[in-house]
């Protein structure tokens, strides 16, 4: 088997969501810990591994790779057969996965990462949180989790009958939320409330925030 | 009858983003489209195949899915051996493949799409350009289209050696960008210049873009 590194920092959410696909699939990696504060990230070294000087990046054998769900889906597919499925092989399942992986990232994502900036981040480094942008993305997220939570009503995942990465990729920006004061968006819709506690709670996750309270 | 129906806009870049799809594979389809205008895409009867009321939908049967994204990779899977290949069956290609798809959805498409609402949409619809907003993502785009250089000076596409999604996901916004100021961060960089002329010359394209002057 090809040896893996996996570079990033813990609190990016990119790293995280790498990591957790690294354990649900049961592999052993090498965690190369990058020094976002002396931007290591945007020296040449890092840059060779990703030219946009973002985490995380994977090393798999001579293979370099970057953008978080582009390394998850490599992973799951690679290791099909390892660990946790986290796709299908069923093309009719892996479209309506690929659907709700595009959700996470077009509709999902872009709004819960700004509230993350704004409720997490920003008072970490002593900056002031915009309460403006805070109550434009809140009332946002709560758009698309009236989707999901319609959606969560039919079907037990995002995805289907099972967890895959169209769940997996949310676990980061979530775990973030819960504690702030967006939590109660997602506290207040019965199916999505249970999706989460049900995401949250699992040992791979589990895994990822023992690694991080390590550090 | 056609067993795909593409629902959506010939104007909406994601509706386009899947005919170019539709068109490189040679599928019969039949197009149906939806009156932003009249809110078409808002109703119960399109809500049903897009519960987020955006452009495009698909049908296969009885599959429906949306996110331009997931439905061409539905699309190139599915339909492997017909019409261009648009995604590798090696594992490690199609790894590459995977991240310069991520880098047009997270890197490119942010500010591109921005770009072509202020500079493009905005115009056509009587509204005014925001030029801070436009300055601001020109800046951007002009920073990621560097790593394009770098990329394309040693490797024909994006992902590789062919022609792919990798490539193929950038047309809408890249044809709209065209016709605005934005032409010259493209024209200014050879590799991306000459990348970009290559790929927006391709049939399957000027077919997408007879169809948008039809209506």
């Amino acid at each position: 088997m090809a040896a893996i590194k996996a570079h990033g920092s813990l609190i990016s959410t990119a790293t995280n969501r790498v990591l957790v696909t690294l354990y649900e699939k049961e592999l052993e990696f090498e965690f190369v810990s990058v020094d976002m504060s002396t931007g290591e990230h945007k020296k040449d070294h890092f840059l060779s591994l990703n030219p946009f000087g973002q985490v995380p990046a994977l090393e798999h054998g001579d293979l370099k790779l970057f953008e978080s769900r582009a390394i998850t889906k490599f992973v799951a597919c690679e290791y099909a057969n390892k660990g946790t499925q986290l796709i299908h092989q069923d093309s009719k399942k892996m479209a309506i996965t690929l659907v709700w992986m595009e959700v996470e990232a077009q509709q999902y994502d872009p709004v819960a990462s700004k509230l993350v900036w704004e409720l997490r981040i920003k008072p970490l480094v002593g900056m002031v949180t915009d309460k403006a942008i805070v109550e434009e993305n809140e009332a946002k997220l709560a758009k698309v989790l009236d989707v999901y939570e319609k959606r969560l009503a039919h079907s037990k995942y995002l995805g289907g009958d099972c967890f895959t990465l169209a769940d997996l990729h949310h676990l980061p920006t979530l775990q973030y939320l819960l504690g702030t004061q967006s939590q109660k968006l997602f506290d207040s819709r019965p199916h999505v409330s249970a999706w989460v506690a049900d995401i949250t709670a699992r040992p791979a996750w589990l895994k990822v925030q023992a690694m991080r309270k390590k550090h | 009858m056609a067993a795909i129906k593409v629902h959506g806009n010939p104007l909406s870049t994601a509706s386009m983003r899947v005919l170019a799809t539709v068109y490189e594979k040679e599928i019969d389809h039949e197009f149906v489209s939806v009156d932003m205008r009249a809110g078409e895409h808002k109703k119960e009867n399109f809500l049903s195949f897009n519960p987020f009321g955006q452009v495009p939908a698909l049908e296969d049967g009885d599959l429906k899915l949306f996110e331009s994204r997931a439905i061409n990779k539905y699309i190139a899977c599915e339909y492997a051996d017909k019409g261009t290949q648009l995604l590798y069956q090696d594992s490690k290609k199609m790894a590459i493949t995977s991240v310069w798809m991520e880098v047009e959805a997270q890197q490119y498409d942010p500010a591109a799409s921005k770009l072509g609402w202020e500079l493009a949409i905005k115009p056509m619809l009587g509204m005014s350009t925001d030029t801070a907003v436009a300055e601001e993502n020109e800046a951007k785009l002009a920073k990621v289209l560097d790593v394009y250089e770098s990329r394309l000076a040693q490797s024909k596409y994006l992902g590789g050696d062919c022609f792919s999604l990798a490539d193929l996901h950038h047309l809408p916004t890249l044809h709209y960008l065209f016709g605005t100021q934005v032409k010259k961060l493209f024209d200014s960089r050879p590799h991306v210049s000459a990348w970009a002329a290559d790929i927006t010359a391709r049939p399957a394209w000027l077919k997408v873009l007879a169809l948008q002057s039809q209506q």
